[in-house]
């Protein structure tokens, strides 16, 4: 409820219809782009507009902030803004997963003929046998996916040709060089210095916060380093690409857009940690900041359930 | 700040700037609201076309490919461009005013979902002029049609979906924000008008159902373009998956499309009974049942394509428990109805045959939702008649209403009553003609989406036809009609402007002023 008897609302603003355009340029130059043989121009073109018009917003934000514009009330819409804003960024990963799942345990079984919850009852459905002996004769329900229904049926002809190798658990032997495992170290420790750092601004020790804001967006680099470096192994190495059926198709989805979402978190965290450098925030009003660690909180939950789902049990 | 709004008479460039830098949330609801109407008409050109050429069996004015891209940029138009941005265009100007607000919580944010849309639609509609022609897969974009055998122009729509998302999503966190955030002292959750409620309601449906449609065309766009295999079994995907990422969006979408109708009508029966709505606690309660279970039903869509008998017979069930919070509401109307004096002004002869005519969509739909019935009834006309009736029956005419009703406290001028009455009971004939036959053929087996039939469906279709253009001419005079009102209405003064109206926005003076309760009313 209102706690105020004022309310700040803005000027008229130019920022809104730039941004919308930026946002049409942009859709349209990216359906330009990805038709065979399309430029990325119109794409580039909407991807400055963009940039500039996000630069100039938040520029403006953060300067009615500093000038004592934006109340409490006002505050508070934005907290409620972000928090929102980061469950619609979870519903969008959770359609990910869930059609990992579905894929996974439903109709991966549907394809080798058998029944999809063998413990609830294990006679596989008239269709699920069909499917099998007559669309994909001789595949066997696996996970990772390593010999793609087509393989299984067509040979050599096939179009969708499995990977030749996954990123499953190396075996204790090698566990040191298995990046996600570093990987799982690295996001989880950049949560403990984000909270570090949170704790030191709230106790007004600014030298401590930048040192440790500064660890977090390093460890979100390192992070994002070795990120590419499996996917350069994948593509190089192991013969595991988009194109390898739905194993390849879930891990670098699901992993690509867990990467995206990092490096958003850590552009974000990037600019809080220069806002502190010039000295903005104080111990009782840091919401740029808060709002940026609490999406680098949810992008580290979303690694876990990755690397639970599409590492460990695999 | 206290300027007020520029006028023609500033000069045409600062008209222009008024409307294109605005953050004021009366302004930035005209433009959701005549966008809407704007994508209504488009809409309805393209169904005027699919009726033209059904008028009569055989192939007369377009070729069947152009048939299929009528009826899936109809489909897509007036879900995504009429009717869900005229119910943000109604939020846009009342629940400030509802809850005692200056304006919505994040004005700019607002003016940005607003302005994304005419470019979302641009997109969408240009592509009906690119080689290839434009989407022809249906509203409901099913895979592997939208994927291995779309046009190339499917692109533009996929990026035309995620830029209207964008501004659904940016659209409902600024609703939730305002409910959560804005409201005056006293104005207790319980408090708040149901049009609020089911408002609110609604955006938690679309922060959490449209980030699901944006993941389905993103994984139809990795298909296309980048070889993954998400809806193809060759590499282990499967095409049914679509449908299940689909329809859980796509299911919350048609309560998304219907709860704000509830509200709406929630408003008005009460004002023209002159008796506040029965059972307003359990309204909420019913709204917020509504909105959960409509997670959980999705696959009541998919009931013939092969699923196991569980999940069949869970989905029936499920869906068929809808009907009881549904019940409660329409009971609540008609109680609310029940010895009031009433009136039957537009707005309120609307909501009658809003209250009828969805209850008539919803017994179609439990119908449909019995599996075993529906491997008969699926994809034929009786699943289009269904969801007109909810749709166009519901949340159109819930719309049609809440424009009758709350313009003379947008524009200070009331509009003729004899031409709305006249709209209305052409609207409801034409509509029942159009869409009544549509059951019988549906029943007697003529499948939806064909640019052709056979020679037994001929009746019931020429007659649909006549429905259609009927139903059509209605919109034109509703046109006319606010038209007119706006520039040559007589004036209202009185605050309350119907007798029965309760609630702040009739406390405000009419015309509402350009900036209001710029401080908190006390709300006792
Ligand atoms: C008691 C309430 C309702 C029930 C039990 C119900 C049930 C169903 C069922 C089972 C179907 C699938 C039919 C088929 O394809 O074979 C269906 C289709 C549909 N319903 Fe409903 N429905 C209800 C209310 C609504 C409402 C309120 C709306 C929208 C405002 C709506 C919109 C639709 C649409 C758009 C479709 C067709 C989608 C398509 O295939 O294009 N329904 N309904
Ligand atoms: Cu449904």
């Amino acid at each position: 409820m209102s706690t105020e008897n004022s309310y700040y609302v803005p000027e008229q603003s130019k920022l809104p219809i730039i941004a919308a355009t930026g946002m049409g340029t942009l859709a349209f130059g990216a359906a330009t782009w990805v038709i065979d043989g399309g430029s990325p121009y119109i794409f580039l073109g909407g991807l400055l507009i963009m940039a500039l018009v996000m630069y100039r917003w938040w520029s403006l934000v953060i300067d009615e902030n500093m000038r004592g514009l934006a109340n409490q009330q006002l505050k508070q819409s934005y907290v409620l803004g972000m928090l929102w804003f980061i469950f619609s960024e979870v519903m969008f990963f959770a359609v990910f997963f869930g059609a990992l799942f579905y894929v996974r345990v439903l109709v991966n079984s549907w394809l080798g003929g058998e029944a999809a919850v063998g413990w609830f009852d294990d006679t596989p459905t008239g269709t699920a046998v069909a499917n099998n002996e007559i669309l994909w004769p001789g595949y066997e329900s696996q996970w990772p996916v390593m010999e793609t229904p087509d393989q299984a049926a067509n040979g050599d002809a096939a179009q969708f040709k499995g990977p030749e190798q996954n990123m499953n658990f190396p075996g204790w032997g090698r566990i040191l060089h298995w990046l996600p495992l570093w990987n799982t170290v690295i996001l989880l420790t950049s949560s403990v210095t984000v909270h570090i750092a949170h704790t030191a601004l709230k106790n007004d020790n600014r030298k401590k916060f930048n040192t440790w804001l500064g660890i977090t967006v390093a460890l979100g680099i390192i992070f994002l380093f070795l990120q590419a470096e499996e996917y350069i192994e994948a593509y190089q190495h192991m013969g595991l690409t988009l194109e390898t059926g739905i194993y390849g198709t879930t891990f670098f989805l699901l992993t690509g857009f867990h990467g995206a979402h990092v490096t958003l978190g850590t552009m974000m965290l990037l600019i809080q940690w220069l806002r502190g450098l010039k000295g903005h925030f104080s111990h009782d009003d840091q919401f740029g900041f808060e709002a940026a660690s609490w999406y680098w909180h949810f992008v580290d939950v979303v690694w876990l359930g990755l690397f639970i789902f599409v590492y460990v049990l695999a | 700040m206290a300027h007020g709004p520029a006028t023609m008479a500033d000069g045409w460039i600062k008209y222009a700037s008024r409307w294109l830098f605005t953050t004021n949330h009366k302004d930035i609801g005209t433009l959701y609201l005549w966008f809407s109407f704007a994508m209504f008409i488009l809409g309805g050109a393209f169904a005027m076309i699919i009726r033209a050429e059904l008028f009569q069996p055989g192939m007369q004015l377009i070729n069947p490919e152009f048939f299929n891209q009528m009826t899936t940029m109809h489909g897509l138009v007036m879900v995504f461009g009429a009717i869900m941005p005229a119910f943000v265009g109604l939020a846009n100007w009342l629940i400030p005013m509802m809850i005692g607000a200056p304006d919505m919580a994040l004005p700019r944010m607002n003016n940005l979902s607003f302005w994304i849309l005419p470019f979302a639609f641009a997109i969408l509609v240009s592509t009906l002029f690119m080689e290839g022609g434009g989407p022809n897969f249906g509203w409901t974009f099913y895979a592997p049609l939208s994927t291995t055998y779309a046009p190339d122009t499917v692109n533009y729509f996929i990026f035309g979906v995620h830029i209207m998302g964008a501004s659904s999503i940016m659209g409902s966190i600024n609703i939730i924000a305002t409910v959560m955030n804005m409201r005056a002292p006293g104005m207790t959750y319980m408090k708040m008008p149901l049009f609020v409620w089911t408002w609110v309601i609604t955006a938690f449906l679309l922060v959490a159902v449209m980030p699901v449609l944006a993941g389905a065309v993103t994984m139809m766009l990795m298909d296309i373009n980048f070889g993954t295999s998400f809806f193809n079994a060759a590499g282990g995907g499967d095409p049914v998956l679509f449908q299940h990422v689909f329809w859980f969006f796509g299911h919350p979408e048609v309560y998304i499309i219907i709860l704000p109708a509830f509200g709406v009508v929630s408003q008005i029966i009460p004002t023209f009974s002159r008796k506040p709505l029965f059972g307003y606690s359990s309204m909420v309660y019913a709204t917020a049942s509504i909105a959960f279970m409509s997670f959980i039903v999705w696959a009541h869509h998919m009931f013939t394509v092969g699923m196991p008998i569980a999940g069949e017979l869970y989905f029936m069930y499920a869906t068929l428990l809808i009907a009881v919070p549904t019940g409660v509401k329409v009971f609540n109307w008609i109680t609310t109805m029940y010895k009031g004096s009433l009136t039957f002004e537009t707005p309120m002869l609307f909501s009658i045959a809003f209250v009828i005519l969805f209850t008539f969509g919803g017994f179609t739909g439990l119908m449909l939702s019995i599996a075993a019935a529906d491997m008969q009834y699926h994809d034929t006309y009786f699943v289009v008649a269904h969801f007109h009736y909810v749709m166009v029956a519901g949340a159109v005419f819930s719309g049609t209403a809440a424009v009758y009703y709350w313009l003379p406290k947008w524009c200070g001028k009331m509009y003729n009553e004899t031409m709305g009455k006249v709209q209305f009971w052409i609207a409801f004939i034409g509509f029942n003609i159009t869409f009544m036959p549509q059951h019988f053929l549906g029943l007697a087996g003529m499948p939806r989406r064909y640019a052709d039939y056979g020679l037994q469906f001929a009746d019931w279709n020429m007659l649909s036809s006549v429905g259609a253009f009927m139903y059509g001419a209605a919109q034109i005079l509703f046109l006319f009609n606010v038209v007119r009102t706006i520039t040559h209405g007589k004036p209202v003064e009185d605050p309350q402007v119907w007798e029965g109206a309760e609630g702040l926005e009739w406390t405000l003076p009419t015309p509402a002023p350009y900036h209001t309760f710029e401080t908190p009313p006390e709300v006792k």
